[in-house]
């Protein structure tokens, strides 16, 4: 990139065409659902976030409100707001909705069992009424390095923060991970029902830096939006009509009990920033101009760029196809 | 100083890099080898607080202490001379979560 397209790009660095990208995008559903995966429509678990919206209305408008399933799989967990926006995606679309508590599934694998375990290896006296999530630090803070903590709120209120420990935090994200791991298998329930194919809502930020549930919310027959960054995401979320409520909320995990922000997750830092801080670093951008435009110091951009390459490494794995000793080949000249 | 050196860089290459730690230098960065990741330093802070009794505080988890064979050993000489005790969980004002 020469100084001049640098500036230019700069200046605006993510902004879409968000009518050719979206008629670009439903070209591609249509293709890759039709033709390449030979399915007759498709089935989106909706959250009532931002992204699953977005890839609801997509599919709506690319394959038809008729050929496409929502699905809204709470558990006890789920923020009540969840399942009340998602509904509100199924009836500005006319598409067909399905509840599903996972619920029952998750204590049948002992979920919550082994999840509170795992905490009092840390807080002993956590109980059925105290309330938990798990944070990292800002990447603004220091040099330190990015360890979660658990923060558990206290029956009367108080809040306890404190480092966990590798047995703890393992052992509370395997069990969490059912969660992910359950709606999937229940959206795959209706894929096998109406031969349609699963779509799955990852944006860029979540592909790339591998914030997923291998099996789980990671899984899915194509995955449209992971080419999009954050704010192009929100871009596209607006032009398609998605609910305004949907578009200001701030993005959550909704795994845990305390409500827990995907910055304090996994991001270490407001989505805006790590939108430019990974383009920056996708299109070999010094940190300097990253700062600038971001509104970071130049050594939080730094930080931001070694922890993109370190969690690419890290979940290299996630993205992973089963690996073979040998390949077989002959099956994949049907494809 | 000897035995505690080989004692942590066996940790890590036992641990880590699954036995194969021909190519780590005790200066190296474990970080910038992909030796460890974020997971990776729990297990060593664990590693080190099961093995040696000693308290790692949160602003002592910093790569100056933990990030090479070396900067272990001259970390853990400093904890094992002062012998803490284990601090309580922090206490934060539900404002500030």
């Amino acid at each position: 990139m020469d100084q001049t397209e640098t500036i230019a790009v700069l200046s605006n660095p993510l902004t879409l065409d968000v009518a050719a990208e979206a008629q670009r995008i439903e070209a591609s559903i249509r293709e890759m659902v039709f033709k390449r995966l030979k399915r007759k429509g498709a089935v989106i678990g909706v959250s009532g976030g931002i992204d699953s919206s977005v890839v609801a209305f997509l599919c709506a408008r690319a394959l038809g409100p008729e050929r496409v399933v929502v699905l809204f799989t709470p558990e006890l967990d789920s923020s009540s707001d969840s399942l009340r926006l998602g509904q509100s995606v199924a009836g500005a679309l006319g598409v067909r909705s399905f509840v599903e508590d996972i619920s029952p599934i998750l204590k049948g694998a002992k979920c919550y069992e082994r999840r509170d375990e795992a905490i009092r290896q840390v807080f002993p006296d956590f109980g059925p009424q105290h309330k938990m999530k798990i944070v990292l630090p800002s990447i603004k803070e220091d040099s330190k390095y990015s360890l979660f903590s658990l923060v558990v709120q206290a029956p009367d209120g108080t809040i306890h923060k404190k480092r966990l420990t590798a047995d703890a935090y393992l052992g509370i994200l395997a069990s969490t991970n059912f969660k992910q791991r359950a709606r999937k298998m229940i959206e795959y329930h209706y894929a096998d029902r109406y031969q349609y194919a699963v779509a799955g809502t990852p944006n860029r930020l979540e592909y790339d830096q591998g914030f997923f549930v291998k099996n789980g919310d990671g899984s899915a027959d194509f995955k449209p939006i992971a080419h999009l960054y954050k704010s192009q995401v929100y871009q596209l979320a607006e032009y398609l009509g998605v609910p305004e409520e949907i578009r200001q909320r701030t993005p959550t995990t909704d795994t845990y009990s305390l409500e827990q922000t995907q910055e304090e997750f996994y991001f270490s830092m407001p989505l805006p920033q790590f939108d430019l801080c990974l383009f920056g670093k996708n299109n070999g951008l010094a940190p300097e101009e990253i700062a600038e435009l971001a509104g970071l110091t130049t050594g939080a951009v730094e930080r931001a760029y070694q922890q993109i390459d370190s969690k690419r490494a890290v979940t290299h794995y996630l993205r992973a196809q089963p690996l073979l000793v040998d390949p077989v080949t002959e099956c994949e000249m049907h494809a | 100083m000897y035995d505690l050196q080989r004692e942590l860089r066996d940790f890590i290459v036992t641990n880590f890099m699954f036995g194969e730690g021909a190519g780590l230098a005790d200066s190296d960065s474990f970080i910038s080898k992909g030796v460890i990741d974020s997971t990776g330093v729990l297990e060593l802070v664990m590693h080190i607080e099961e093995t040696y009794h000693v308290q790692v505080k949160d602003n002592e988890l910093v790569p100056e202490n933990l990030d090479s064979v070396d900067n272990l050993v001259a970390f853990l000489s400093r904890k094992l001379a002062q012998k803490e005790t284990p601090a309580d969980a922090e206490l934060v004002a539900a404002s500030q979560a």
